[in-house]
């Protein structure tokens, strides 16, 4: 495990950092601008929320600096290498994403064939471990998110905040260097959804992950270092609400 | 960890309902390949077996199974003088149709031509071979007959003294052996009525001869049996078989027989082969292109299968990938999958195959060539039909996890 980096260490790194990403769907008359000129630097161990209207770009940006929907034009640099120069993907955008980046989605995606703890395992295995090692660290994952003794069950079985856990155990298992989440909530009630932030925060501090999570629930902000909003494709840093800080 | 055990075993009750439907898919090529194997075996099995060196037919015909054959019972007389052979039999063959009590009891009437052949060279299961010159009878199993019943076909009462294993027509029906000269009075059993109404015709004919009028006694020879009148000619038989002191004779020696003008002669490889192009080829082909169009359909619906499984399972593949899996796992996946699905149905096939197949009224032989061959076809029809399947995970894009 590495040591806590706090998000306002003047030594710290640049974990990730998106420059002027711009998206494009379609052409001519269906043409659809999701994202304009969007830049945002996120250091290493910093946890970013961000917010917006529905359709107003969220999960393309998070998708794009996720390497799963490259951008028209802009770029993405993560760990300090450059890595998508407009839609160009100048690495293997699947191994470099097995190696640092994780990610929770909305709905848990979990895979249903496996255990929660072989959900975990596998992720472990994509990344070298043998499958003796893979099932220590699952192990040691699930622990660290409070859900160990459910690791021999389905995700059928599991609810929906803790399945979400098992996704964020999953997103931990490559030691990522960011994560990314969008709407890991939205399933959840307000009580097991501030749990999941808690866990992102905590995974953020700890280990010096950065995370982005795209979320609609203003009641958690203020677990969050920094506050981005996107509207109709533009992306602004907005100052955190003292009135969430008081709550 | 393997995933595709991983995914069989979550969806443990599918995949064996899976498994079964392909299993009974691949039983019925399976079988269709035996039935094909049953049909050649049975029709060359008697010719192999007799292990004639030559088959000596009437003159221009194929010989008995192709179509009827009849040459005079002294043919066997006439081929044994014949330099270097060493045994000549007499061949009477015919199908036959009775009633057993209740059952249609179907038979091919085979002749042995006592005493040279009483039968020891058949495969027998029970019983013994032929002991005095009439009135036994050797029959096969699939004639379900009972060692020591007496039957009666036509006027005579025979009794089953022997019972063989395997010794089928190339129609299919059991054999049943007899001394030629019952075969031939089975053959030529006529009702009683027809006999007297035969007697009295000779009578009435012999009557208007010259010599009948002169020699009144010879009137009275009229009345017997058709077999103990010197001056008709004894009932023919369906073929003569030769046995060669040096099989590599043949040659020499069916030169010699085949320049007589009433009969032409065969060697056994050229009777078998008269048999498979004859009256088997055309239910061969019809077997052997029945079985083809079924593997193309097993292939098809595995096809199906395995493409559905993938389908089924696009989701978790776009997110593997996402995670970061490679080709390689997605791949593995996928086809070790269509290979577990190809091999679990090839041993159902096998399995209920061997517990079913004996219980057909005709022979299902399958042999471990056409095993092997059927497990390299399913092995080729698993991988080529996880083709589509593999193609939709390879387009699959990560974004699909998200949806
Ligand atoms: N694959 C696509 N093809 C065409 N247009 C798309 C596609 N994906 C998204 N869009 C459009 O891009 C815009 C931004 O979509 P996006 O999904 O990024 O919004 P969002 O902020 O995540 O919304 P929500 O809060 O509802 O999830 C929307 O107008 C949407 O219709
Ligand atoms: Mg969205």
């Amino acid at each position: 495990m590495s040591t806590p980096l706090p998000a306002d260490d003047p030594s710290a790194k640049i974990a990730i950092k998106a420059e002027s990403l711009t998206k494009i769907y379609g052409a001519g008359n269906t043409e659809v601008v999701a994202m304009r000129d969007a830049s945002m630097t996120v250091m290493a161990g910093e946890v970013v929320a961000l917010l917006g209207p529905s359709g107003s770009g969220k999960s393309t940006f998070l998708t794009a600096v996720g390497l799963i929907n490259p951008p028209t034009s802009g770029k993405i640099y993560i760990a300090n290498q450059l890595i998508m120069d407009g839609p160009k993907a100048l690495t293997n955008l699947r191994s470099f994403r097995r190696k640092h980046l994780g990610f929770v989605f909305q709905k848990s995606n979990l895979i249903p064939f496996l255990k929660a703890g072989e959900n975990v395992q596998i992720a472990c295995e994509l990344n070298g471990l043998s499958s003796r090692q893979a099932r220590i660290r699952a192990l040691e994952l699930l622990d660290y998110l409070g859900i160990k003794d459910r690791s021999q069950s389905y995700p059928s079985m599991l609810s929906g905040g803790q399945q979400q856990r098992v996704a964020v155990a999953r997103a931990l298992a490559n030691r990522p260097s960011v994560i990314l989440a969008d709407e890991p909530t939205a399933a959840l009630d307000s009580f097991r959804g501030r749990q999941v932030m808690e866990l992102f925060t905590k995974v953020a501090h700890e280990q010096g992950t950065s995370v982005i999570v795209v979320t609609h629930d203003h009641r958690s902000l203020d677990v969050f270092d920094t506050l981005y909003e996107m509207e109709d494709g533009k992306l602004t840093q907005k100052a955190k609400e003292p009135l969430a800080v008081a709550h | 960890m393997n995933l595709a055990i991983k995914d069989i075993s979550y969806n443990i009750g599918r995949f064996v309902l899976t498994a079964v439907g392909i299993g009974m898919l691949l039983m019925v090529v399976m079988g269709m390949g035996g039935i094909y194997r049953g049909v050649v075996e049975d029709a060359t099995l008697l010719i192999d077996r007799l292990d004639a060196d030559l088959w000596v037919v009437q003159r221009s015909t194929r010989g008995p199974f192709a179509e009827i054959s009849r040459v005079p019972a002294k043919l066997s007389d006439r081929a044994l003088a014949v330099p270097g052979v060493r045994v000549a039999r007499e061949f009477v063959y015919h199908t036959i149709q009775r009633q057993d009590g209740d059952r249609v009891l179907r038979m091919a009437v085979l002749g042995l031509s006592w005493p040279t052949d009483k039968g020891d060279w058949i495969p027998l299961v029970e019983g013994r071979p032929l002991g005095q010159s009439r009135f036994e009878l050797i029959a096969d199993q699939t004639l379900k007959l009972p060692l020591g019943k007496q039957i009666e076909i036509g006027n005579e009462v025979y009794q089953v003294v022997g019972i063989s294993g395997g010794m089928i027509s190339s129609a299919g029906d059991g054999i049943a052996f007899l001394s030629s000269a019952d075969a031939l009075a089975v053959q030529l059993d006529v009702p009683g009525e027809a006999v007297r109404l035969e007697r009295a015709a000779r009578e009435s004919r012999g009557r208007l001869f010259d010599v009948g009028i002169q020699q009144p006694a010879l009137l009275e020879n009229a009345t017997r049996q058709s077999g103990q009148l010197p001056a008709i000619a004894r009932p023919s038989i369906s073929a003569v078989l030769v046995t060669l002191e040096h099989p590599s004779d043949a040659k020499a020696v069916a030169e010699v027989i085949g320049g007589w003008t009433d009969v032409t002669v065969y060697t056994a490889d050229e009777q078998r082969n008269l048999l498979l192009k004859g009256s088997v080829e055309k239910v061969r082909s019809q077997i052997g292109l029945f079985r083809i169009l079924l593997t193309i359909i097993a292939t098809i619906i595995m096809a199906l299968i395995l493409y559905t499984l993938t389908l089924d399972k696009l989701h978790s593949i776009a997110l593997l990938k996402l995670i970061g899996a490679s080709n390689s796992v997605l791949l593995g996946l996928i086809l070790q999958q269509a290979l577990i699905l190809g091999a679990s149905g090839f041993a159902i096939a096998y399995v209920v195959g061997q517990q079913i197949f004996p219980k057909f009224p005709r022979r299902v032989i399958i042999t471990s060539e056409d095993l092997i061959q059927l497990a390299a076809i399913v092995f080729v029809i698993s991988i080529a039909s996880s083709g589509l399947g593999v193609w939709k995970a390879m387009v699959v894009s990560p974004n699909e996890a998200l949806a």
